[in-house]
């Protein structure tokens, strides 16, 4: 727990200057992590094979299962740096951008785009249908949390329960708007909202891949004015940052990333707050370069794990989410019942 | 606006507006009458040009508008309960957990008795609500500091642990569906012999009536309360209890009601302050007003199909409360 109160949501640096360690030393989670990812790839695409290995039928089963496996891998890649930004941002490790409600943002404008143009929302294919969802997402939650950050008496509680609650909001208006729309529009809509692992959206999964990584490479070269921005607003700007600037960036680009999430798999409210909690905690030390790794590489850790442990123990492949829901969100009473002790 | 712990919030004295004799208490029930008369005549079926009129009229019409005044009175005032009782404004069922709780208890039961009658049901699903209320408590009383903010989320978090495990049972017996259509509060399928047991939670609203007093000393803090004489335990369990009964049975036969017990009882100590006997039957009010506009609204918009009432209630509830929790920042 040690990482998780020194930064928590003080905002103020860290109490000690971290130790100086070697390179092996903080790369040693992350190799550990990723090899495991790896074991874990290879086992769900070849663990229970029918067909005999080697022929025709081995490769098409693994080729169908690997469709599977690029999912889960995006939406962990997603899931994980949106997280870690969001704490960023905000200067703290209990705001996640899911239970702020942005998922639930995400189906509202779906829903409101097929609400206003009906049927016609289908016309809209490929990249313009894309950037038209995701522009009016992107501005809707900076507009929004740019307004609900800014206040100067923000308090972290108050900021958590109006998200939460707009979150329910959001939820009960696009049910509503739901109710309204016709049978064959209510089709187009729930054939975008509720994706799931085993059948996501292949012909999307490119494109969205090549977004992600685009994205990756930006907040790669950005690792390091991110570490100043986690120190807080006042550091940041002494530290001669373009404060305002770069938090509306994190915000846009959070809100990119969980759109393309949610398009993939549906909403998961405790998934990216279990990811970067648990990164937090395994990691050697504070740096953007460590941390974003490790959470993308302990998201994927997670997600195949539990994907394959349901799939060949259980038998319950469909349960992954409600899963790592139920397991997030013991962890973040958790934390929540202890900083409410301190 | 840290650790506000104390009932009556600062800038709201028990003596705002009172003393202006029964009038204005009686136009707000002369009020939710004409809403109750309206409700009555609101429908697809025309009473009056077909025939079976009155006997429609005593299937469904009389038997929904009793269920919307049962129902929104027994939420408001068990919010107000739930209010007193852990001294925090923004507990009511919705953000305890409390409800989720029932929602458990009812599948389990359906789960493991499918022949259970309506009766079973409602009391597991009170025993349920009952136990997650009571475990709710025990971990405030665990947090030595509690801040006004943090008690609502520890119970909205409950709440979503609950629900994970209601899905997670309801997906492995293929029932997610018939949960969904249970669970959203809608007065639709009530008619006649179906909403009678919702009579328990007209017993709940007097009990409190009756014990309005003493819950109001128990607000005031374990200390506080022992030494006026009350036995503060035992009004935490009652309390609890009645607020268990009313979620649960009301959960059985109509579903959620999400902000009613939020909502209603925070405007109303807003306006008048913070005496809860004097509250109580504005608080009724407000609780019957508010269901059935909401009713209304759900039945009207896209005639002849309804939409559930717990929606209506989630978009206006979420909004409103959105602004009383903007209010504390400003203040």
């Amino acid at each position: 727990m040690a990482s998780i109160v020194r930064l928590a949501d003080t905002g103020l640096p860290p109490l000690a200057p971290a130790p100086r360690l070697g390179w092996v030393t903080r790369a040693l989670p992350i190799v550990v992590v990723f090899a495991l990812a790896l074991v874990l790839a290879i086992l769900i695409l070849s663990y229970g094979n029918p067909a005999p290995f080697g022929s025709s039928g081995y490769w098409t089963i693994v080729r169908s299962r690997s469709g599977s496996l690029a999912t889960i891998a995006l939406v962990a890649v997603c899931q994980a740096v949106a997280t870690v930004l969001f704490h960023t941002a905000t200067s703290n490790r209990i705001l996640t951008p899911s239970i702020l409600g942005f998922d639930a943002l995400y189906v509202l404008t779906q829903t409101a785009l097929v609400f206003a143009f009906g049927t016609a929302a289908t016309g809209l294919e490929g990249i313009p249908k894309i950037l038209a969802q995701s522009g009016l997402m992107v501005l809707f939650a900076t507009v929004l949390y740019g307004w609900l950050f800014s206040g100067r008496r923000a308090n972290l509680h108050l900021l958590l329960l109006v998200g939460i609650v707009l979150g329910m909001g959001f939820g009960s208006v696009s049910t509503f708007m739901q109710r309204l729309l016709t049978p064959s529009e209510f089709d187009v809509l729930s054939a975008r909202l509720f994706g799931s692992i085993g059948k996501a959206n292949l012909d999307y999964l490119p494109f969205a891949a090549a977004f992600v990584a685009l994205i990756l490479i930006f907040v790669w070269r950005r690792r390091r004015r991110y570490d100043v921005i986690a120190l807080g607003r006042d550091v940041a700007v002494g530290l001669g940052l373009n404060y305002r600037r770069e938090v509306v960036t994190i915000l846009v680009l959070v809100a990119v990333l969980v759109s393309v999430s949610a398009t993939m798999v549906g909403p998961m409210t405790f998934y990216g707050f279990l990811v970067a909690t648990l990164a937090y905690q395994f990691a050697r030390g504070d740096r953007h370069a460590e941390i974003l790794p490790l959470a993308i590489g302990i998201g994927l850790v997670a997600l195949l794990g539990a994907t394959f442990v349901l799939k060949h123990v259980f038998a319950a492949a469909g349960l992954v989410t409600v899963i790592i829901e139920f397991i997030g969100g013991l962890l973040f009473l958790i934390v929540i019942l202890r900083k409410g002790m301190r | 606006m840290t650790s506000r712990n104390a009932v009556v919030a600062p800038g709201r004295t028990a003596v705002a507006k009172r003393g202006r004799g029964p009038w204005p208490l009686v136009a707000a029930a002369t009020l939710v009458v004409a809403l109750i008369v309206v409700s009555l005549t609101v429908g697809v079926y025309d009473l009056r040009a077909q025939e079976f009129g009155s006997e429609m009229s005593w299937i469904t019409r009389v038997p929904r508008t009793l269920a919307l005044v049962l129902a929104g009175a027994a939420m408001a005032t068990s919010g107000l309960v739930m209010q007193m009782l852990t001294q925090n404004r923004f507990v009511d069922a919705t953000t305890s957990g409390t409800t989720e709780w029932a929602a458990l208890g009812l599948l389990v039961t359906v789960l493991l008795f499918p022949a259970a009658t309506l009766a079973t049901r409602m009391v597991a699903a009170s025993c349920a609500a009952f136990i997650g209320a009571m475990l709710f408590m025990t971990i405030l009383r665990r947090i030595p500091i509690r801040t006004m903010l943090v008690v609502p989320l520890i119970g909205i978090m409950l709440g979503a642990v609950v629900s994970a495990v209601t899905t997670y049972l309801a997906v492995q017996f293929n029932m997610l569906q018939m949960v969904g259509t249970w669970f959203m509060g809608s007065f639709t399928a009530v008619v006649r012999g179906r909403y009678e047991v919702l009579w328990v939670v007209a017993i709940v609203t007097l009990l409190v009536f009756v014990l309005a007093d003493r819950i109001t000393v128990a607000g005031l803090g374990k200390d506080v309360a022992t030494s006026v004489g009350v036995r503060y335990d035992l009004i935490l369990i009652a309390g609890t209890a009645l607020v268990a009964v009313a979620a649960g049975v009301t959960t059985v036969v109509v579903g959620f009601l999400p902000f009613l017990g939020l909502v209603v009882p925070n405007v109303v100590s807003m306006i008048r302050g913070d005496n809860v006997r004097s509250n109580l039957p504005w608080v009724c009010c407000g609780g019957i007003a508010l269901v059935i506009v909401c009713d209304l609204i759900g039945r009207t918009i896209r005639m002849p199909f309804e939409i559930p009432v717990s929606m209506v209630l989630g978009l206006v509830g979420s909004v409103v409360f959105i602004t009383l929790l903007l209010r504390q920042r400003r203040g």
